[in-house]
């Protein structure tokens, strides 16, 4: 369905997006991840025609977006990082000029009123754009992008700016949607990508550093090895204690959080699993363990792990060999 | 390019500006009008037409201030620039829009004809000339002011590179007398918007003129694409 090669876009001479390629099949969810200003709009905005890239080619449906971009962009629906709103009409105005911008045929009323149904905008449909909330207001960015059915919806950090609630009935939809049609979006938060996608490109400074399923990715970046403890018992007997654990590579005190409770951090060496040696060990001392965890896999980890690893690499791309 | 005519025409009338550019223009030509016609007792039209070259200068500008570097500012570029249609439709509908909004002001001299067909019989030719040979200059006028709307997200920039360049049109036709070199005084005469504009106002139909105040606007719509499409590649 969409077909990137070699895609590059260079601003004077630094590269904000460099040698991008990948292709996403149809009604597949690819999720975009990246830090802020990593490429993920720019790219976006190349593929729907918005920005032109400085080499490479993107094809949509199998129509090259330079050569005939009319005919691409018609198989495109696409929401902007900030929604394009006309804040001096109703939803209701604004959607019918989208409509008749993209050239959509059929039943117009019907159709529109379904989509404002599925994004749950109806009730607000006489309202004029700027009086709406921010959550409203991307949700009719959403209608707008679903305008025509089109086959692919590109979909630039759709929950940015909404509440949790709003941000689970969005993630909903887009699942839904993706039964249909072939959805990408971009995010910046990793849980996001992990409950809708069933791919992730991770983008980095331009580069592509990994390409993989969200288990793959968090198994490749699995962090079992780094635990965080609750124990209660003596800080500094118990620290030694953990110390001595074979495979233990880092210890570290995260001081007292209730009477008598302390929290550490404990960093195995890769490959090592050593929380039921850490079980066994406090319990001969019968010092519980209140709580163990895994530390939290932030989107910065991964990074740090996926930017380190492609570091010696002249480019990015290598590890999205299946 | 019917949607994005229908949308900008309104987005006139959405906002202030509409409802303001109507009412001076409506003002001013009255104004004319009074005196030209009314209190001094002349039928001829052509005094109003000739007054209001300045006033279609200086108004000229607050229609096209927004045109293109709203969208810009407000991001609605992409929604626009991603839809399935050619950058001429998108420029050419922004374009008729702001023309018909010109038209709309325009046409209050139609009523100024009327009322002086009541009184005595008027040269509708000499009108129908007027009229079209002030549609031609708006549209040269026009398609300048797009231009330079395209070249910024902000519209008082855009009115007021707007209103520099209608002022140096304005005072081109004084350089001609300071001008000695016989070539600069050709080229000045005849870049002249006043001088054909003159030409409409007593009742010429020169095809020349009509071909320069278009080949102005095409190069100008032209050049509106070509930025937009510039754009993108930068």
């Amino acid at each position: 369905m969409i077909e990137v090669k070699d895609l590059t876009k260079k601003y004077g001479e630094t590269a904000v997006v460099d040698h991008i390629s990948f292709t996403v099949g149809d009604g597949e969810i690819l999720g975009f991840l990246g830090p802020n200003g990593a490429g993920k709009s720019t790219t976006m905005n190349i593929l729907t025609g918005y920005l032109s890239s400085t080499s490479g080619t993107a094809k949509i449906a199998g129509i090259d977006i330079l050569e005939d971009p009319i005919e691409a962009k018609k198989h495109i629906g696409y929401l902007p990082e900030h929604p394009p709103l006309y804040l001096d009409m109703t939803v209701k105005e604004y959607l019918d000029f989208m409509y008749d911008l993209k050239k959509v045929t059929g039943n117009r009323k019907e159709q529109i009123m379904e989509i404002c149904r599925q994004v749950k905008i109806d009730h607000v449909y006489g309202r004029a754009i700027k009086n709406l909330s921010k959550g409203y207001r991307q949700r009719v960015g959403i209608a707008q992008a679903l305008l025509g059915s089109p086959d692919i919806l590109i979909l630039d950090e759709p929950t940015v700016g909404l509440d949790p609630k709003q941000i689970i009935d969005i993630r909903t939809l887009i699942k839904e949607l993706g039964e249909k049609h072939t959805v990408i979006l971009s995010s910046h938060i990793l849980p996001e990508v992990q409950a809708v996608c069933e791919r992730v490109i991770v983008i980095n400074r331009g580069k592509l550093v990994a390409d993989d399923t969200p288990d793959n990715l968090s198994r490749a970046m699995s962090t079992d090895h780094k635990l965080v403890l609750r124990v209660d018992g003596p800080e500094e007997e118990v620290y030694r204690l953990l110390a001595k654990i074979p495979g233990m590579l880092e210890v570290a005190k995260l001081g007292v959080r209730e009477d008598g409770v302390y929290d550490f951090s404990v960093e195995a060496k890769k490959g090592e699993d050593i929380r039921r040696e850490i079980f066994k060990r406090l319990a001969e001392r019968s010092w519980p363990i209140l709580s163990m965890r895994s530390s939290e896999l932030t989107l910065e980890d991964i990074f740090l792990q996926l930017v380190d690893d492609s570091a010696g690499k002249p480019s990015g791309g290598e590890k999205d060999e299946k | 390019m019917l949607a994005i005519l229908r949308r900008e025409f309104s987005a006139y009338f959405r906002s202030p500006i509409g409802y303001i550019y109507l009412a001076v223009f409506y003002i001013f030509s009255g104004f004319f009008f009074f005196t030209n016609n009314l209190y001094s007792g002349y039928s001829s039209i052509t005094g109003v037409y000739s007054s209001l070259f300045s006033i279609i200068m200086f108004l000229i500008p607050i229609l096209t201030m927004r045109l293109m570097s709203e969208d810009k500012k407000q991001k609605t570029d992409q929604a626009l620039l991603t839809a399935p249609i050619s950058l001429f439709s998108l420029v050419m509908g922004k374009f008729l829009a702001a023309l018909c909004v010109f038209c709309m002001g325009l046409a209050v001299t139609l009523v100024y004809a009327f009322v002086i067909a009541i009184f005595t019989t008027v040269a509708w030719s000499v009108v129908f000339g007027n009229l079209i040979g002030t549609i031609l200059l708006a549209t040269a006028l026009i398609a300048i002011g797009m231009f330079i709307s395209t070249l910024t997200e902000n519209q008082v920039i855009a009115a007021v590179g707007g209103f520099a360049v209608m002022l140096f049109l304005m005072l081109i036709d004084n350089l001609k007398n300071v001008v000695t070199n016989t070539l600069l005084q050709k080229i000045v005469t005849g870049v002249s918007f006043y001088e054909r504009y003159t030409g409409f106002v007593m009742g010429k139909f020169n095809y020349a003129d009509a071909v320069f105040y278009l080949s102005v606007a095409a190069i100008f719509i032209f050049l509106t694409i070509r930025v937009i499409e510039r754009r993108r590649w930068s």
